[in-house]
């Protein structure tokens, strides 16, 4: 069976949904931030899969951007964890509900 | 040579130029104000004057209406009509009311407020001579309204007194509840004829070929205005406590001329009421039934001017019912009359008043007789012009109106003539009360003195026309040229005369000993006594109908407005507001995980929508 | 069954369970290692799309200094007890494995719709080092220097962020 653009793009999408849930399902803000790089990553999937099969160069390209950006905001986003922490010493999202409607 | 037109322009503003010009500038000249006040009373005299002889010579002349606005169908104009009957009203109300100012001089020296005084009185002078000289209804309605306000005003002059105040209020209130029957009754006319022109409904109105009810309902509706002006069962309730104002506001407004005002309006539209048999049958008794009502509270009153009040009440009664009897030259005639003897005896009772310090009440005066021989000589002469004694004006006028009476409904002949003896009655009660045996007071009457003679001037004026009023039967000859003297049996006449007589050997035989107060008359009507008294409780029945009544309705709108307007629909809107702004703000609840939750949830959905479409 | 679709299934099916391990585990360290093994087998899958730059990047960006980042924080953290993700979870256990399954079925509802056109053997993208590199600085200069400068927030960002009372 010849493994085409639909597989890969099969796979990023079940990388996405797991990305998504595990968002959802978990309490900590460590786990949030894993999750949102798996989402990330099953974006990268895709564009890299599109740019193989026929597109050109320009998903890869698209492709190095997120992942730049990516690590900023990795970054960005632990040390917000960091200040979190030291201020709350807890990492529970629902501890932090300051900003109330 | 000024033109007919402006000599009318200059009677009718130049008391409103005075009233705007005291108002504006001479406030604090009292002197000067009392000056342009009377100035222009005399000026609108002189000219009232000229435009009389100018009439007597030939005929009416109508200034041509301007018009004044006007859209779609309803136009409204502006102009004047000089005819004899305008003019007749016109010397009566300069020629009293110039009399009445200049008495004011003396009798509200020393008054603080003597220059606002005065602007009212030209403004009601310019207000009342608006009235009689409209050409329409618009026009007529506009001064009827302001004449309203005058008397509003001038009741309630002294306004730092509750009494007075409150006075005010009333009167200005029952007119209104006449002139809403009069705007609807002004509305129905408009609506079956198309215009407000009285010379032009006079010649319509007839040919129209409206339904009896239609014509009852235009004319009964106008009526209600008449009534509440003229103080005719029941909204007469504000006349005696208009007493409060000030006496020769009481004179003038209140005897001579604004309250002859809906006698006068009636016969102007005469056309309108005569189109009506039953409206003038109800015109007629109505009238009956206040003269005679207003006799009989009149005799139990203490107060010296709530007598002359009601007096005004009954003489009233006595022009309406001629009216209602179709005789609108008669009534005009027992109007001028009237407006000569009533003004003369409020004017004699405020120079009383004056002279025994602002005292009113009757028991507490007596044998002012010789302290004061002109005063009493003009009360003298203007009492038996009231009671109708041959030969003064009341005689004539009043007669002309029991012929009437005599000729069309014996029930209202009936009631005339017991009102005539109790009119005889109540005032010998009066005259030989303050005037004859010892003074009951000693040390009130110690002051008493004759009046100056800015107070007595007129009274002598007036005297003199009560007395020559009714020679010639000028008057009505005057209003109808064709009018002559109904044929009358002597035997008739002597009939007529003897009423008053009678009425007044009998006061003189109560009266005349002097007693120190009203016993016998207790006595002797019995029970009746309170019930007239009290007025006929015709005051606590409205304050009870203005408290349930009214209080009921205020009630419901009082409910209305509390539930359903604020509570369901303020409370509906705001309740709403607030629902949605508390379903929207659970969504900003500061916890991360549920606007994750919705984030990704809206993410999934849209691409859900999308896919779909 | 080719080498190269037997890789395949091979990576995808270890993607998956290792991200699902990510999920699962109560240890926030061992979910970050799991959290490495997705980025690697992520890596794999490039490697047989033939983009050998960016599989190589892949490593050394997000295993290399994007895990060491999380490691270190979680080890800064240092809290040793077990977190028991499911207890008093009840909503979230519910909606979040289903969002994620309605997008999953979403998408490969679909993708089982689409036919992508035909793409001839010659035009299939082999993402070599120049290959990517040539477009990135020519054609997209300035994303490159704005990511520059984006980075530089970043960096800046942290430290601000970072900072404990009093110092400058």
């Amino acid at each position: 069976m010849m493994i085409g653009l639909n597989h890969y793009l099969a796979v990023s999408a079940i990388l996405f949904g797991l990305g998504l849930a595990c968002i959802l399902v978990r309490r900590d803000i460590l786990l949030i931030l894993m999750g949102l790089e798996m989402n990330l990553n099953a974006a990268n999937l895709a564009l890299v899969a599109f740019s193989r099969f026929g597109h050109g160069a320009t998903g890869q390209v698209m492709t190095f951007f997120v992942m730049a950006i990516a690590a900023a905001e990795a970054a960005i986003g632990l040390a917000i964890v960091v200040a979190l922490f030291r201020k709350g010493k807890s990492t529970r999202v629902n501890e932090f509900r300051t900003l109330r409607g | 040579m000024p033109t007919i037109e402006h000599i009318t322009w200059i009677l009718l503003f130049s008391p409103l130029v005075a009233a705007l010009g005291i108002l504006l500038f001479t406030r604090r000249a009292p002197t000067v104000s009392a000056a342009v006040s009377i100035g222009a009373a005399l000026v609108s005299f002189a000219a009232s004057v000229k435009l009389f002889l100018v009439v007597a010579g030939g005929t009416g002349v109508v200034i041509a209406p301007h018009i004044w606005l006007s859209v779609g169908t309803f136009t409204v104009e502006w102009g004047a009509v000089v005819d004899r009957l305008s003019v007749l009203m016109l010397l009566v109300v300069t020629g009293v009311g110039s009399a009445i100012q200049i008495y004011s001089v003396g009798y509200m020296k020393g008054d603080s407020g003597i220059s606002r005084y005065f602007a009212y009185m030209s403004l009601f002078t310019f207000s009342m001579l608006g009235v009689v000289l409209s050409p329409n209804f618009i026009q007529m309605f506009m001064f009827w309204e302001l004449v309203g306000v005058s008397s509003y005003l001038l009741i309630g002059f002294w306004f730092e007194r509750p009494a007075a105040a409150a006075a005010g209020q009333k009167a200005f209130i029952v007119n209104r509840i006449g002139d809403a029957g009069l705007i609807l009754g002004i509305l129905t006319i408009w609506a079956c004829a198309g215009t407000f022109d009285f010379a032009e409904l006079a010649g319509q109105w007839q040919g129209l070929g409206l339904t009896p009810l239609i014509l009852a309902a235009a004319a009964g509706l106008v009526f209600c205005g008449a009534a509440g002006k003229s103080a005719q069962v029941p909204l007469h309730v504000w006349l005696p406590d208009a007493m409060e104002g000030p006496t020769p506001v009481s004179a003038l407004i209140h005897a001579a001329t604004m309250v002859a005002a809906g006698v006068y309006m009636l016969c102007r539209v005469s056309w309108l009421i005569t189109a009506s048999p039953m409206v003038m049958t109800g015109i007629a008794w109505i009238g009956g039934v206040t003269a005679l009502m207003a006799a009989l509270i009149a005799l139990t009153q203490s107060d010296i001017k709530r007598i002359l009040a009601y007096s005004t009440l009954s003489q009233l009664g006595y022009m309406m019912m001629a009216v209602g009897l179709g005789g609108s030259t008669e009534a005009m005639f027992h109007l001028t009359t009237h407006a000569f003897f009533k003004a003369l005896l409020f004017l004699s009772a405020g120079s009383v008043i004056m002279a025994l310090h602002h005292e009113q009440d009757i028991w507490k005066m007596g044998g002012l007789r010789k302290r004061m021989p002109l005063t009493f000589g003009a009360f003298l002469i203007g009492t038996l012009a009231l009671g109708g004694i041959w030969p003064l004006s009341g005689y004539y006028s009043k007669d002309e109106i029991l012929l009437l009476a005599l000729e069309q409904n014996t029930a209202l002949l009936v009631v005339g003539l017991v009102t005539a003896f109790l009119t005889a009655l109540y005032m010998g009660r009066l005259l030989w009360v303050v005037f004859f045996g010892e003074a009951r007071d000693r040390r009130l009457a110690g002051h008493a003195g004759e009046s100056p003679w800015v107070v007595t001037l007129p009274l002598v004026f007036l005297a003199v026309l009560s007395v020559v009023g009714g020679w010639y039967a000028e008057v009505p000859r005057f209003l109808s040229p064709e009018y002559h003297a109904v044929a009358y049996s002597d035997k008739v006449m002597a009939g007529f005369l003897a009423v008053p007589v009678i009425g007044f050997l009998l006061a003189w035989r109560v009266y005349g000993k002097a007693p120190a107060d009203d016993a016998v008359l207790r006595k002797g009507f019995g029970p009746c006594y309170r019930l007239m008294e009290s007025k006929f409780y015709f005051d606590e029945c409205y304050g009870w109908l203005i408290e349930n009544v009214q209080g009921g309705a205020a009630l419901v709108c009082e409910t209305f407005d509390r539930w359903i307007i604020c509570g369901a629909g303020v409370g509906g809107l705001t309740g709403t507001a607030r629902m949605l702004g508390w379903a929207v703000r659970t969504v900003q609840s500061g916890d991360l995980r549920f606007t994750l939750f919705v984030t990704g949830a809206g993410v999934v959905a849209l691409l859900l929508w999308l896919l779909a479409g | 069954m080719t080498v190269v679709d037997s890789l395949f299934l091979f990576f995808s099916v270890a993607l998956v369970l290792s991200a699902v391990m990510v999920i699962v585990s109560p240890h926030a360290v061992v979910s970050a290692l799991y959290l490495t093994l997705v980025f690697t087998f992520t890596a794999g899958l490039y490697i047989l799309l033939q983009a050998f730059f960016l599989a190589v990047l892949q490593i050394l960006v997000y295993a290399g200094a994007i895990m060491v980042l999380f490691l270190f924080v979680i080890m800064l953290l240092d809290r040793r007890e077990p977190c028991r993700w499911w207890s008093r979870n009840l909503p979230a256990l519910v909606g979040g494995p289903m969002v994620g399954l309605t997008f999953g079925v979403a998408v490969w509802a679909t993708l089982k719709r689409t036919t992508w056109p035909e793409v001839a053997p010659e035009t299939l993208f082999r993402g070599d080092l120049a290959q990517v590199m040539t477009p990135v600085f020519t054609r997209f200069l300035l994303p490159v220097e704005i990511t520059g400068l984006l980075l530089l927030a970043a960096t800046i960002g942290v430290v601000v962020l970072t900072r404990k009372e009093g110092q400058p």
